[in-house]
């Protein structure tokens, strides 16, 4: 996985609020049976009319924002569906990180697992930086010292420090596991005195 | 210490403190579907290793399966090539597999009740949000993600953060006429579709208790649509009664020992919740919604919101769009609104419960003139049959309503089951979402009955006074 540590670029506002994983990728592009070319069909209902003809205005394709490595979006974001298509999609897009006032849990859980940094910010700072990013201001978000910096303004975010080292050393997290084996062994051969129908093989 | 039903669960899976609330938690359930699964496949052939344990997996295919004509091709490439992976899968790696051509094959949110691989105090993931189902047997059950889904292949173990403990108690008695439908989504139109977020939902209360299983199991599965990572209900003699001689259930004196540890298995009379909901039970009527989000609900007797309404700047701004997406105005009667579909069908509402209260509305009745197609699709193979046996298949196609074979259907836009756009559908689905049961296509959340009815007369009625 990519090592994340900082990232300085220009962001897309989206602050709608509650936009699901179906808005982030329709389910109908979920027949992948790979991770990577989803980022033309993510946001489509935002990028394209029902007759599927393109509008050209939308921010994930105006020239404004192009090269943006930053979502800023509303409350709520990613709830619904647990597919890991949506971080995929996303990523698949050039972003890096999410900024919102607030995340679905599965969904925050998803992008930890494909190096994308979510970071939860107050209404009011999440305003003020879809103001920036609008404006046309680099962002920087630095894991770091877990700060995000638009021109004068700096916001302080929290961030689990396990999923933070995750973050930024790139690391592996099933090989990272499976150092742990002997204690999952230890733990099943306890279990299995303790509740033996879910070792018995009866499933 | 007292503690809670989630507390317990969660202390006997911990394999390793990880510091912060993060443990490292073990797996003992894994349900695997198409479409989340060959990503993770892929990934453990990439890096040489295996399946941990082939015991705790079921596998079998349902987002993308074709509810009729099955013995025709695919009408779908991709589809077919991710049932094509599952079925490649599951014999790689020996796995216990239900395929399509099964009798058992169905949603796989029915099936792993049905068949007993369910059970009470164990912790069950599937790469699928409403997985949340099967805490209604007092499993810790909750949707994983596909590097999630390999981690577990791979490890039997998954690093969570502990989420924090809420109740939602359900009082009183449930009005005639309401369903397990109009409890889940009552508890979302009170708390939003946030307010479990962060949390694993422990329902309660008489109403909860008073609930068949397969109720329990609606109520559980739209846990998801609260915002929580997972919900519960304690096991009870009920949980134990619809168990007992399932294919995969312990028999004989392990059934016995595992009744006697399942009967501990409940919050401790003191146990402190971080949030505590209570809901009065006796004031459920039928719901219907109104939006794409499933918070956006109101009583069949009652109007879509005016704007005005909402204080918040961003809810109207959302109402906005929504009743834009929806084509309603402010004010109009629920019951003025036209369906062009019927879909009762999916984890929610799949049951045989539920297609005996769909049947009970529709019997003897006509399908209204208008609607285009009212589908009914069993949960599992064994529903149908179960359902045929009953002669509620006859009741259904009398009526004008189509009899389907098992799987997710018309729950999402990723199988031939799909509504146009601007079609408006009746829909005993978790999700209102925009698109999601085809592009430009609008869902009504409602119960079966609900559905049915909405069929036969043509727009919603309230099921009371039908
Ligand atoms: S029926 Fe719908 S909600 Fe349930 S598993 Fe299938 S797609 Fe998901």
């Amino acid at each position: 996985m990519r090592a994340f540590t900082k990232v300085t670029a220009k962001a897309v506002p989206f602050p709608r609020m509650n936009v699901d994983t179906d808005i982030i990728i329709p389910a109908k592009h979920l027949k992948t049976i790979t991770r990577s070319g989803l980022g033309k069909h993510a946001f489509e209902t935002v990028r394209y009319r029902a007759d599927g003809s393109h509008i050209a205005d939308n921010v994930f394709d105006a020239p404004k924002y192009a090269g943006s490595e930053i979502l800023i979006a509303g409350r709520n974001f990613g709830c619904g569906s647990s597919r890991e298509h949506a971080p995929w999609a996303l990523a698949d897009m050039g972003f890096r990180v999410v900024i919102a006032p607030g995340f679905a849990d599965i969904f925050a859980g998803n992008c930890i697992k494909n190096g994308l940094l979510t970071v939860t910010l107050k209404q009011e700072e999440v305003d003020a930086l879809v103001l920036a990013a609008e404006g046309g201001v680099a962002i920087t978000v630095d894991l770091e010292d877990q700060t995000v910096t638009a021109g004068n303004a700096h916001y302080a975010f929290e961030f689990n420090p396990v999923h933070k080292k995750m973050l930024l050393e790139g690391l592996d997290e099933i090989g990272q596991t499976l150092a742990a084996s002997p204690a999952i062994k230890s733990y099943e051969a306890k279990q299995a005195a303790k509740t033996p129908w879910l070792f018995g093989g009866n499933a | 210490m007292a503690t809670t039903l989630y507390d317990k669960i969660w202390d006997l899976h911990r394999v390793e403190d990880r510091g912060e609330g993060v443990a490292l938690l073990y797996i003992d359930r894994h349900l695997v579907h198409e479409v989340t699964s060959p990503q993770a496949f892929d990934g453990l052939r990439a890096a040489g290793r295996g399946v941990h344990s082939v015991s705790s997996i079921l596998a079998v295919p349902d987002h993308n399966v074709p509810t009729k004509d099955r013995d025709r091709p695919n009408p779908d490439d991709m589809s077919a090539a991710q049932l094509a992976a599952l079925d490649a899968n599951a014999k790689e790696f020996g796995l216990n597999y239900i395929p399509m051509d099964d009798r058992r094959q169905g949603i796989v949110h029915v099936i792993g009740p049905e068949q007993g691989f369910t059970l009470p105090g164990v912790t069950l993931v599937c790469g699928d949000s409403h997985t949340s189902t099967h805490g209604a047997f007092g499993a810790l059950a909750f949707g994983i993600g596909t590097s999630e889904v390999e981690h577990v292949l791979a490890t039997q173990t998954l690093l969570l953060k502990k989420a924090a403990n809420m109740r939602v108690t359900v009082t009183g008695e449930l009005p005639e006429g309401c369903t397990a439908k109009d409890v889940a989504l009552a508890i979302i139109g009170k708390i939003g579709t946030n307010g479990g977020t962060g949390h694993v939902i422990e329902y309660a209360g008489p109403v909860i208790e008073a609930l068949s299983m397969e109720g329990r199991m609606t109520v559980c599965n739209m846990a998801i649509e609260a915002g929580a990572r997972a919900g519960l209900v304690a096991p009870d003699d009920k949980t134990f009664e619809y168990l007992e001689g399932r294919p995969m259930s312990p028999k004989g004196e392990a059934w016995d020992k595992a009744v006697a540890f399942w009967r501990g298995l409940k919050s401790d009379a003191g146990a402190v919740f971080d949030r505590e909901v209570t809901v009065d039970g006796s004031e459920i009527v039928p719901l219907v919604t109104w939006g794409t989000s499933p918070e956006d609900v109101v009583p069949v007797t009652g109007a879509v919101p005016t704007l005005a309404s909402f204080e918040d700047e961003n809810k109207r701004d959302a109402a906005e769009k929504a009743l834009a997406y929806m084509g309603l105005s402010e004010g109009q009667p629920m019951t003025d609104v036209k369906v062009d579909r019927v879909f009762i069908g999916s984890c929610t509402n799949s049951r045989i419960e539920d297609l005996r209260a769909a049947a009970a509305v529709i019997k003897g009745r006509k399908l209204a003139g208008h609607v285009i197609e009212a589908i009914v699709v069993p949960g599992s193979g064994l529903v149908k049959e179960q359902a045929e046996a009953e002669g509620l298949d006859r009741v259904f196609t009398d009526a004008g309503f189509q009899w389907r074979d098992p799987g997710c259907s018309m729950c999402l836009g990723m199988n031939p089951d799909k509504a146009g756009p601007g079609e408006r559908v009746a829909s005993t689905s978790n999700r209102n979402f925009v698109g999601r049961q085809g592009p430009g296509a609008r869902t009504h959340l409602v119960s079966p009955a609900m559905a049915a009815a909405a069929g036969i007369a043509g727009h919603f009625v309230d099921v009371r006074k039908f």
